[in-house]
């Protein structure tokens, strides 16, 4: 069953009908075994990976470390889910290091984010410090090249 | 005859060119061909074997090798074969890294044959060895593969075709262009039949690491024919580097040691850039390979169900990356399906009978195709068999 995931993973798009060609379970079984992923929360959404640069869209990315002093019982957690919580968060991880969270911030462009940290994040209490790095271009996204590819250049050769 | 053909032999000379070859010319007039008729993988070579040949250009090694080649990459074949298959070659003269493993094929019937020598070439298979074994003044000798027996070779057959003029047999498993692939005890049973005759083996297994849902053993493992084995493999289909050139032959150090002569003045070394990233492909890149095999399992039983749905008989093919359907339903001969599928719907497929007489009936198509070209090759042939059955 892990192999749907994998398709899935790789294509949200497939259909319950390909999925079953690929992977020899029946139609039944695939479905259901994709009902009990969206159920069990192990499939968390489905979504299209787009590059907005090729749009209109006013669009920067960045990076910001943060500092947290961590709290009595909770750790970091909590204070995690405050700053996630905001929609302008698309990405929030803990890490190891000279550093504690790796905040991924969207805005409309370099003054909205820089509203957001000064605004929201860096008074939040326990937060120490941030350092914002803005995303000047981006190459790669989960794990899909945002331009270019390498095409098919196989050549006719008898064998 | 006045022109300079008249200096080339005659084994050469009534050499028929390759029956695939207009089909590549009617791709060049068409645009929009999907082709699922090329024997390679759609994979671009994994990006830490290219990285390994770029710093190895950076390095500055861009002279020859070896004659067998790298040292250290003897090694890791060595290591490798034992690892994957528990075949043991000496890296110090039982292994010549070769030019792909078309050149070991050509290497082994080179130092064999003379006039008159017979090779059995189960059939179909791989256009070149039968190609090969008339370049080296040998005669081919055909041992049809049949659907009943799922192309597999069946002893007996194979006993009844080895006469006092047969020098060596080859063995192609898993099979271009039919996707067989033998399991360990039918092999057993065609080592029994060769243990009884005198003759070499050439295990051509360029595409052992693509089999699906069983363990592939190699002809290497026999130890009662190990002194009279070739085994022949390279990179192109595991790790995606055709274009590389690179393979390897391995055999009983007495008989290696001749073919390297020829290898010496013909090849000099295979090319060294590519050795060094063969090294890497061998140390580090068990995932990578594992990756697109589940890619391709996952093609072949989309592709073969797709074909099936179609209302065409195939077996179920357990190695390399072909189906191989039965097409004498629709009418058609092999020719006139891949003729009209081409020129109706722009799709490439190779008949069978480029693969030897006994693949007429039959089609080959590769999945080592994008799913999206896969999905729409299937939606292409279906509106071509369609038609055809309305006429």
């Amino acid at each position: 069953m892990r192999e749907i995931l994998e398709i899935l993973e790789k294509n949200s798009k497939a259909t319950t009908g390909e999925i079953t060609a690929m992977t020899g379970y029946s139609e039944a079984e695939v479905a259901d075994a994709i009902a009990e992923f969206e159920k069990n929360g192990t499939i968390r959404g489905y979504k299209a990976v787009i590059n907005w640069d090729k749009t209109d869209r006013d669009f920067v990315t960045a990076l910001i470390e943060v500092k947290l002093t961590p709290q009595r019982d909770k750790g970091f957690d909590r204070m995690a889910a405050r700053i996630y919580k905001y929609p302008q968060v698309r990405a929030c991880y803990l890490m190891s290091g000279s550093y504690d969270l790796t905040v991924i911030v969207e805005g409309a462009g370099l003054k909205e984010v820089a509203m957001f940290v000064s605004e929201k994040l860096s008074v939040i209490d326990g937060v120490l410090s941030t350092a914002t790095h803005f995303v000047l271009k981006k190459y790669k996204d989960g794990n899909i090249l945002l331009e270019g590819k390498e095409d098919d250049d196989r050549e006719a050769i008898v064998l | 005859m006045t022109t300079p053909e008249r200096f080339i032999k005659e084994s050469i000379r009534s050499m028929p060119p390759s029956g695939i070859r207009k089909y590549f010319d009617l791709i060049n007039e068409l645009e929009g061909v999907i082709s699922l008729g090329i024997g390679e993988p759609d994979f671009v070579t994994p990006w830490s074997i290219r990285e390994a040949g770029i710093f190895a250009l950076e390095q500055g090694h861009t002279h020859y090798s070896a004659n067998a080649g790298i040292k250290e990459l003897r090694k890791e074949i060595a290591t490798y074969l034992d690892r994957k298959y528990k075949a043991h070659y000496n890296p110090d003269n039982e292994i010549i890294v070769t030019v792909g493993a078309s050149e070991g094929i050509d290497l082994a019937l080179s130092a064999i044959l003379e006039p008159g020598d017979e090779v059995i070439v189960p059939e179909p298979s791989f256009v070149a060895y039968k190609g090969c074994v008339l370049t080296n003044g040998g005669t081919p000798v055909s041992l049809p593969l049949k659907e009943d027996n799922l192309f597999k070779i069946d002893p007996g057959a194979l006993e009844r075709a080895i006469t006092n003029k047969t020098k060596a047999v080859i063995i192609p498993f898993p099979n271009n262009p039919t996707g067989s692939v033998m399991t360990g005890p039918e092999l057993e049973e065609i080592v029994r039949v060769l243990e009884k005759k005198d003759l070499l083996i050439i295990s051509d297994e360029i595409y052992s690491e693509l089999t699906y849902g069983f363990e592939f053993r190699s002809m290497a493992t026999f130890p009662s024919i190990r002194d009279r084995l070739i085994l022949v493999n390279g990179f192109s289909k595991s790790h995606a580097m055709t274009g590389w050139r690179l393979g390897y032959v391995c055999g009983d150090a007495r008989f290696v040691k001749h073919m390297f002569k020829i290898h010496q003045y013909a090849l000099m070394c295979a090319p060294t850039v590519a050795q060094y990233a063969g090294i890497e492909a061998l140390r580090n890149c068990d995932d990578e390979v594992s990756d697109m095999v589940g890619e391709y399992d996952r093609r072949r039983k989309f592709l073969l169900k797709g074909v099936r749905d179609l209302g065409l008989k195939c077996f179920e093919p357990q190695g390399a990356f072909y189906i191989f359907p039965n097409i004498t339903s629709t009418g058609m001969t092999s020719d006139e399906f891949c003729e009209g599928l081409l020129r109706e719907e722009k799709v490439l497929v190779i008949p069978g009978t480029a693969f030897g007489d006994s693949g007429e009936g039959y089609v080959r198509a590769t999945y080592a195709s994008s799913m999206e070209n896969i999905k729409e090759a299937l939606e292409r042939m279906e509106r071509f068999l369609t038609r055809r059955k309305g006429n």
